[in-house]
């Protein structure tokens, strides 16, 4: 296991040194989440509906889309005069290869999520208080989830010729339930409510990333296999 | 070291389809430490299937294959004895040859790399570009990278599918240095090209291959140009 998770390491430090240089994927993502909260704050009635209301609904729609733009690009990387076929030849096992990917896109979610969620609080003045730690705790907790399915569909979409099309087409349907339990969670969290109250969400948040990780490392190999 | 022990690679009546089609059917050789097998034949008879096979890539569907004693797919154990060169040269353009390299160099567990990642690009004549983004290189120089990326673990058996493409004078005779270096310190080695030339002047070995078999197959004292050329330009107009 250690071996696996060393050489995960090995790879996810590969993928974030391509993502530093090109940063392609990550100023992307976060214009594409500075754009959502601005185009959800002008059509946004405060009189109708309170900013504690909407911001958990802003958030993780923003956190599922803007995702999908690392993910696309997490196997996007290796199709590049074929290097997969460096990786695969080599003495790492293919589930070190999936955990390296995946380690790398949660790094890339949650720095998109390190700006996304200031600019939320400010943008809808909201009461960040004392649930700062909680609010980042759930929204690392929903990223591993998102990230597991993502980096598993991004490696079967990447050798069809819509790549860009079938991502979000395969994964969004599975991202539903990690989606609405963290929307849930949070929306607790912002009205000030106790997090016992969100337990039942808690644990099925926590359930998925469980089902995920360990589903989605096992059906890699699966994947790349011919 | 000269040629000879037990054998590297142990191939026997392997096949690998792809669907209703045989793209490799019924190969048999062997190969031992220190010998080169050159592999010829038209495009579409099956050369890089069957290196992708031997590198792990590939399953295969009949037959038996073994690599360095392990029998295929014989996983992670049986691809840390191989090195791939392909005409794809299977770098991240983002990072600089010696990223790439100390890059393949940690997959295969080599711990403090530099000396060794220094030593093969210095054998590619590419220390001095070592730095520079791998997009910024031509790609020949690539092509020097990616076979600095194969060689960097001191693999048992190199599989090398048309290594010379892309590659100026001086790329050739360097790689062509390196593998008769490699062979004298018994790397076995099975090399694709349509130079003829170019593999016999390395081989021990050679065989032409069509629709998947093989249709000559040679020991180096029996290697002859001229009949090879022959061979070669009949399977070429054969498969045409």
């Amino acid at each position: 296991m250690a071996d696996i998770l060393v050489s995960a390491w090995v790879i996810a430090r590969k993928d974030l040194a391509i993502e530093f240089r090109t940063r392609s994927a990550f100023l992307s993502a976060v214009v594409f989440s500075l754009l959502g909260l601005v185009i959800f704050y002008y059509s946004w009635d405060p009189t109708a509906v309170t900013a504690t209301d909407l911001a958990p609904g802003v958030l993780w729609v923003i956190f599922t889309f803007s995702g999908l733009l690392g993910l696309h690009r997490s196997f996007g990387v290796e199709m590049e005069d074929h290097a997969i076929d460096g990786l695969l030849a080599s003495p790492v096992s293919r589930e070190a290869i999936f955990l390296g990917k995946a380690m790398a896109n949660l790094i890339f979610v949650v720095a998109v999520q390190a700006i996304a969620i200031p600019a939320l609080v400010v943008f809808y003045n909201l009461p960040l208080g004392g649930i700062a730690v909680p609010l980042v705790a759930i929204a690392i907790l929903a990223a591993i989830g998102l990230v597991a399915v993502g980096t598993l569909f991004s490696a079967m979409a990447v050798n069809t010729r819509l790549a860009e099309l079938l991502l979000p087409m395969l994964a969004l349907p599975f991202f539903v339930p990690i989606v609405t339990a963290a929307a849930q969670v949070t929306s607790k969290l912002l009205s000030g409510r106790p997090l016992i109250e969100a337990s039942a969400w808690l644990k099925l948040l926590l359930a998925f990333d469980i089902l995920f990780v360990v589903a989605c490392t096992l059906a890699y190999p699966f994947t790349v296999e011919d | 070291m000269s040629p000879g022990g037990p054998p590297i690679v142990e191939v026997a009546e392997l096949s690998r389809t792809f669907g209703s089609r045989r793209a490799v059917a019924g190969v048999t050789f062997s190969l031992a430490a220190g010998e080169c097998l050159a592999l010829f034949g038209p495009n579409g008879a099956g050369k890089t299937t069957l290196l992708r096979v031997l590198a792990g890539l590939l399953r295969p569907t009949s037959g038996s294959a073994r690599v360095c004693g392990i029998r295929l797919p014989g996983g992670a154990l049986a691809r840390s004895g191989v090195g791939l060169i392909s005409h794809h040269t299977m770098l991240y353009e983002a990072l600089s040859p010696r990223e790439n390299v100390a890059f393949a160099a940690r997959l295969y567990g080599i711990r403090d790399s530099r000396a060794r990642v220094d030593d093969v690009l210095r054998r590619m004549s590419m220390l001095e570009r070592s730095e520079a983004p791998v997009r910024s290189l031509s790609r020949g120089m690539q092509q020097r990278v990616s076979i600095a990326r194969a060689m960097v673990h001191a693999p048992q058996l190199v599989l090398a599918d048309e290594p010379y493409s892309g590659l100026d004078d001086s790329g050739a005779r360097a790689l062509t240095a390196l593998l008769q270096d490699l062979r004298s310190t018994g790397t076995a080695i099975i090399i694709v090209t349509h130079n003829l030339a170019e593999g016999l002047s390395l081989a021990t070995h050679a065989a032409v291959m069509q629709r998947g078999k093989f249709v000559r197959y040679d020991a180096a004292d029996r290697i002859n140009a001229g009949s090879y050329a022959t061979a070669y330009r009949e399977a070429v107009a054969a498969s045409g």
